[in-house]
């Protein structure tokens, strides 16, 4: 590229034109092959700032690289396996064991990172068979399928390794977190969480993410890093695609969807976890170049740990609203104590500063060899999304997945002694009342039937006997809220509905007996 | 020096710390102790250099003793340097360098066990006797 000498001259001497003090990224490419770029971390930037003043660094400092190495759960990769002989359309498939989703064409998948094994359960999940891959590994792929007559194949079981198979790309739809609140558990027991382990009574503070390094957080404004922007993914040189799921950058919480070569990347960058009682995950490398362009660039990477805020948040309370004790800085969190109502608390981080700073090293070898495509992002990142709170990543059960699709009803012109024998065919304490429409109008229990055989003055039929008053639920409605009306209504049952009030399942004292034996409640 | 000792409660309820503290006039510091109705486990730690007459003492009574070397070991190769274990532990044996990078005092280890299901990444193990 043939870029006019003016340009490069201009930023041999500083502060000619303050006007316009924009450095194109063409200006930095060609430093950077000249050999005459200056590239640093971000955890130098406040100091060069500091000492030159902002357009003294903006002349001096061409890219600053970031990094951040630490959990990251929305994590997995995609698959092309190749067809086998004779083809097979693969409906579900397993490496190692653990599921990968096949719903896409004959031979491609999509493994997640928290997948868990269906032989070593928390042991080993998605995240292992990534490492176990990168590092050169070969991992046993099972697949089955109804056969069909292009894909008469119906089962598969080979090995395979990066080297065998067409694509192995990692996409990562949640990414590098702008920041993350910190965690604290003020309960009386021990908490095992996606932060960690929580000791009781406020007995430890964790927290995550690299402050100072973490790529977001140098570019909160969005205006350097977004789709098409380069990035390190697990050692890798990968790509920006766009906002990652759940990006909230109103409230400070960006994320980054990114991809990349799974097959160049390195287990010094990418390594499976197991979060005790919690489940499997990826820890991850991810550094991202910031070329500083203007004064916006060099203002945005000054930033310090001192300037990063986040709320320390009580996992000791199980819902969505979990209260904030205080604040904290990165700076505080990297001190190793916090003070928490009074008392000094020991702060543990669950990503790994070090390797944050290897990540930014790394990037920023790669970037002067050349090697990293800087580019401005092909659109910007969303500015205003997110006003939702921020969803917890545990699964809050539902009552359709444990009601009892089993219906066992009447009709209100019914007999009160055919209710009765329904009652006791199907075992039940409890018949939902329905009209001619089907639609829920009351309901019976045994007692109410007991009462009328011994008193039958209020007449022969459901209707005269039947409670008008349903308390009901919807298949959607978190269990925890059905437990809770149960409880406060001190009943033993509810008829789950539909918009139309039209019954199509029963919860019960015995479905929750499912629940607390499952895998929700420990 | 730390020293597991094991004891079965069968034959009465001697005080058989107390005893061989009394018959070795070594001081005794006990770190950790599980007894039950029947058996007794004490984590122990003595002066290394009255190891072996402790040692000998506690055999004679009727237990078992194990040296504890490395009461905690740290897999360089597993560890990234996170420090989920340094909160978790109540005696400080984990701690960062000037580099972020782990150390462990393993010193002050008193063998609970709460490090090795907390840390991510499978690094750390309780050390056999020697
Ligand atoms: S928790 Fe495990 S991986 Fe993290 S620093 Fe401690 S030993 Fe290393
Ligand atoms: S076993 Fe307990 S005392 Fe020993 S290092 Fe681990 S947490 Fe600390």
């Amino acid at each position: 590229m043939i870029l006019p000498t003016v340009i490069s001259e201009r930023y041999k001497y500083p502060l000619i034109d303050i006007e316009n003090m924009d450095k194109p990224i063409d200006v930095i490419h060609e430093r950077i092959r000249d050999g005459n770029a200056r590239v640093v971390t971000a955890d130098q930037m406040p100091a060069i700032v500091a000492d030159l003043g902002e357009e003294g660094a903006l002349a001096e400092v061409d890219v600053v690289t970031t990094g951040t190495f630490g959990a990251m759960c929305s994590s997995g990769a995609f698959f092309n396996f190749g067809h086998s002989d004779p083809p097979i359309r693969m409906e579900r498939i397993w490496l190692n064991d653990v599921e990968a989703y096949g719903g896409i064409a004959a031979v491609d998948a999509y493994l997640g990172a928290t997948e868990q094994s269906t032989t070593r359960g928390i042991t080993y999940g998605g995240a292992h068979v990534l490492e176990d891959l990168v590092g050169g590994k070969s991992v046993d792929l099972r697949a089955i399928s109804k056969g069909t007559d292009c894909y008469p194949r119906r089962t598969l079981t080979t090995e395979v390794s990066l080297e065998t198979i067409n694509e192995a790309v990692m996409c990562n739809p949640r990414n590098a977190y702008q920041r993350y609140n910190a965690a604290v558990n003020t309960g009386d027991r021990v908490i095992h969480t996606y932060m960690g382990t929580l000791l009781p009574n406020c007995g430890n503070v964790t927290y995550s993410g690299a402050g100072v390094l973490n790529p977001l957080s140098n570019d909160p404004e969005l205006l350097a890093i977004g789709p098409g922007v380069p990035c390190l993914l697990g050692g890798a040189v990968g790509m920006v695609v766009g906002e990652g799921t759940q990006h909230s950058p109103s409230r400070g919480f960006s994320t980054l969807m990114l991809t990349g070569n799974l097959k160049e990347m390195s287990q010094e960058y990418l390594r499976a976890a197991i979060m005790h009682g919690y489940g499997t995950t990826l820890y991850l490398g991810v550094g991202v170049p910031i070329p500083v362009t203007n004064l916006a660039a060099v203002r945005s990477t000054a930033v310090r740990d001192e300037d990063i805020t986040v709320d320390v948040v009580d996992y000791g309370i199980p819902s969505r609203g979990r209260p904030t004790l205080r604040t904290a800085t990165y700076a505080d969190l990297r001190s190793g104590v916090l003070t928490l109502k009074g008392e000094e608390v020991r702060t543990s981080s669950l990503s790994s500063f070090r390797r944050a700073h290897q990540v930014a090293d790394r990037l920023r070898d790669l970037v002067l060899q050349g090697e990293v495509p800087l580019r401005a992002p092909a659109r910007r990142l969303a500015l205003t999304r997110g006003a939702k709170p921020l969803q917890e990543t545990t699964h809050a059960p539902r009552v359709r997945e444990i009601m009892d699709r089993k219906i066992v009803a009447v009709r209100e012109d019914d007999e009160i002694k055919s209710a009765a024998a329904q009652l006791l065919k199907g075992e039940i304490n409890h018949l939902p009342v329905l009209d001619p429409e089907g639609k829920l109008v009351g309901i019976v229990t045994t007692y109410d039937i007991s009462k009328a055989v011994v008193n039958p003055a209020k007449g022969p039929l459901v209707r005269h006997i039947m409670k008008q008053r349903v308390i009901t639920t919807t298949a959607d409605e978190p269990v925890d809220i059905a437990v809770r009306k149960l409880e406060r209504y001190n009943i033993s049952a509810l008829p789950v509905i539909d918009n139309d009030r039209h019954i199509i399942g029963m919860l019960t004292a015995m479905d929750l007996g499912k629940l607390f034996g499952g895998r929700w409640l420990k | 020096m730390k020293l597991l000792v094991t004891f079965s409660r069968r034959e009465g309820r001697r005080p058989i710390i107390a005893q061989v503290v009394k018959d070795t006039g070594v001081l005794i510091n006990v770190v950790r102790a599980v007894i039950d109705s029947h058996e007794g486990e004490a984590l122990i730690d003595i002066p290394d250099d009255q190891c072996e007459i402790v040692r000998k003492r506690m055999a004679d009574l009727g237990a078992t003793v194990r040296i504890l070397e490395h009461a905690i070991i740290l897999d360089e190769e597993e560890c990234v340097d996170c420090g989920a274990c340094i909160s978790i532990c109540s005696q400080e044996v984990f701690s960062f360098d000037a580099a972020w990078k782990i150390v462990v005092n393993s010193v002050r280890c008193v063998l609970c066990g709460h490090c090795v299901t907390a840390c991510p990444h499978g690094a750390l193990t309780q050390s056999e006797e020697t």
